[in-house]
């Protein structure tokens, strides 16, 4: 099995240790505009109720009310949620996704507003064009305001723990009976394949018979071309138990 | 080493647990300054967590602990290393800035001006040379008659056709004209070359327009319409096209040993300071634009549109000039 690790940003902190972000995929990152659009649509109702109600007194006025209000919340309303909310609006904190400075530093109002205002380049020809094709090229999947403001759009991490009795229950696993080998298994597997494995074991009551027996016989060969066991360790393992082992290896160490 | 992953981290989650809870403190409340102690304290547990982080990325390692680990370290190391102030809302600062900021680049604004003059000469010659290309370089309508129908018209004209659509025409201004200077700005990242496309177009035009007017005998009537709107509208959109060029040059960085995102973190603060002041200004020229610039005489003399156009100037040339000069 073969899972492609999402682009990452690495960045070393002055006492040498090093963290990651998970870059927002330009799909991600479309989908959470759609929603941002739809909430400026939103907003737009909003400000043509209120201009209606304008209307009553002054027709003139309420016009001028509509196309200032239209206008300034659909320049606004990114740079005003993205500052408040520390780099989300309602379409990334729905996606789970936020702004952040390129170098982890603290997101800043100039850039907010710089990276919002540079939208309107990266929004041509039509549907984000230059602003998707840069995102894909881009090293660290940046659009044209993001470089121009330093900042990135990653995804938030969650970090909730699998229910390890429901998927692994605490039985006797002959690959903790090999403690160093069980620690380098834990130590090279990716949480991207962990959470694949913990996805596939939750969900496996669901799954078509045949399509449950590739699908495990793929996330055994992943886990076994990491570490090799003995022989006598794996022996009359199928390969789903064999996954629910390494999973009882990961997560089971802590309670 | 990590011995016992079990009991490492059930010795550290109350730090961590403490550590998370005083990050969500400063999320909920970005204004509240911290104390003494409880900076100490942030920074203990930060040096803690990493402490921690570091040797689970040297040893063997629970993915989730170390991703949840990892996530707390990030957030910590952002208020930690963050020394920038946090910015906040002060009108003074925000009024002074944006002259400062002007200044700070005045080579972007004289070539701003430069290729918009380019602009308007080009257009005057056009005009000048030949008069048929009016209609090619004029985009409006209403500029497209001859000079004397329309002053002729202006002048007689018994009743206000803006009469009841004053505020819609004039918002329709703001947001058409701030538009363009915020296009003008973010051309930039087309290494100015966009920029210098607009600037110079819309220098053509203003060129193309005097031309017509002057050579007609009316640059009376011209500089009565231009001048009361046109004296914060156009300095406004060269300070888009300074902008953009600001940022043309942070992109191609000539000469400096920095790199490209230094350069452009560096110019970020007095970007929004131009682009902020140039919006500013153009809510002000919409207002004129419509009140005052549409009338002439006998409404309002020309005299008197020129005289309001030039204290205009004067003020502005005062204000980016000299306002909270050091």
């Amino acid at each position: 099995m073969t899972a492609a690790r999402p682009s990452r940003l690495s960045i070393e902190t002055p006492e040498g240790v090093v963290f990651s972000f998970e870059l927002a995929t330009p799909v991600t990152r479309a989908l959470a505009w759609s929603v941002d659009t739809a909430a400026i649509v939103l907003g737009n109702m909003l400000v043509g109720q209120i201009a209606k109600l304008v209307a009553k007194m002054n027709t003139d006025v309420a016009n001028a009310v509509s196309v200032a209000g239209f206008f300034a919340i659909s320049i606004v309303y990114a740079i005003v949620l993205e500052w408040r909310w520390r780099g989300q609006t309602i379409g990334k904190r729905l996606l789970g996704l936020r702004v952040m400075d390129v170098h982890g530093l603290r997101l800043e109002l100039p850039q907010i507003a710089l990276r919002n205002l540079l939208r309107v380049i990266d929004m041509l020809p039509f549907f984000y064009l230059v602003g998707g094709l840069t995102c894909v090229f881009s090293r660290n999947a940046q659009r044209l305001g993001d470089m121009a403001a330093n900042t990135i759009v990653a995804r938030e991490r969650t970090t909730e723990m699998p229910d390890i009795e429901q998927i692994a229950p605490a039985k006797y696993n002959s690959l903790l009976a090999q403690p160093h080998l069980a620690a380098r298994l834990r130590s090279v597997v990716t949480p991207e394949s962990a959470a694949l494995a913990v996805r596939a074991v939750t969900l496996r009551e669901g799954y078509d018979p045949l399509a449950r027996i590739v699908l495990f016989r793929e996330l055994a060969e992943h886990f076994r071309s990491l570490v090799q066991f003995p022989d006598e360790a794996v022996e009359n393992l199928t390969d789903e138990q064999y996954v629910r082992s390494v999973l009882r290896v990961i997560y089971g160490a802590r309670r | 080493m990590i011995v016992d992953m079990a009991r490492f981290a059930a010795a550290e989650r109350p730090y961590w647990d403490e550590l998370r809870a005083l990050l969500e403190g400063m999320d909920t409340d970005p204004e509240r300054r911290l104390t003494l102690a409880e900076i100490q304290r942030l920074h203990y547990l930060y040096e803690r967590s990493s402490a921690g982080l570091a040797r689970l990325d040297t040893f063997s390692t629970d993915p989730a602990l170390r991703g949840t680990l990892e996530s707390l370290v990030a957030r910590a190391y952002t208020e930690i290393h963050e020394t920038r102030e946090p910015r906040k809302i002060r009108w003074k600062a925000i009024l002074l800035g944006f002259p400062r900021a002007f200044r700070r680049h005045l080579g972007a604004f004289r070539l701003s001006v430069g290729i918009t003059v380019l602009g308007c000469a080009f257009g005057w010659l056009a005009i000048r040379m030949d008069p048929h290309s009016k209609a090619v370089l004029m985009p409006f309508q209403g500029l497209l008659n001859s000079p004397a129908e329309r002053v002729h018209q202006e002048e007689t004209v018994s009743k206000d056709r803006l009469s009841g659509s004053k505020a819609t025409f004039s918002a329709e201004l703001m947001t058409h004209n701030i538009q363009v200077t915020v296009v003008t700005l973010a051309m930039g990242m087309t290494f100015g070359v966009g920029t210098l496309i607009l600037l110079f177009y819309n220098g053509v035009i203003l060129g193309a327009v005097a031309a017509d007017y002057i050579a007609a005998g009316f640059g009376t009537f011209l500089t009565g319409w231009l001048l009361p709107h046109g004296s914060v509208e156009i300095p406004a959109i060269l300070l888009g096209g300074q902008g953009g060029f600001i940022l043309a040059g942070a992109l191609i960085g000539w000469g400096g040993s920095t790199t490209r995102p230094e350069r452009l973190r560096a110019i970020a603060p007095d970007l929004f300071a131009i682009v902020g002041g140039a919006a500013a200004m153009l809510v002000w020229a919409g207002m004129v634009e419509a009140f005052i610039s549409q009338y002439h005489k006998p409404v309002i003399p020309y005299g008197l549109k020129i005289a309001f156009g030039a204290c205009e100037l004067t003020a502005l040339s005062l204000y980016l000039g000299w306002a909270g000069r050091e």
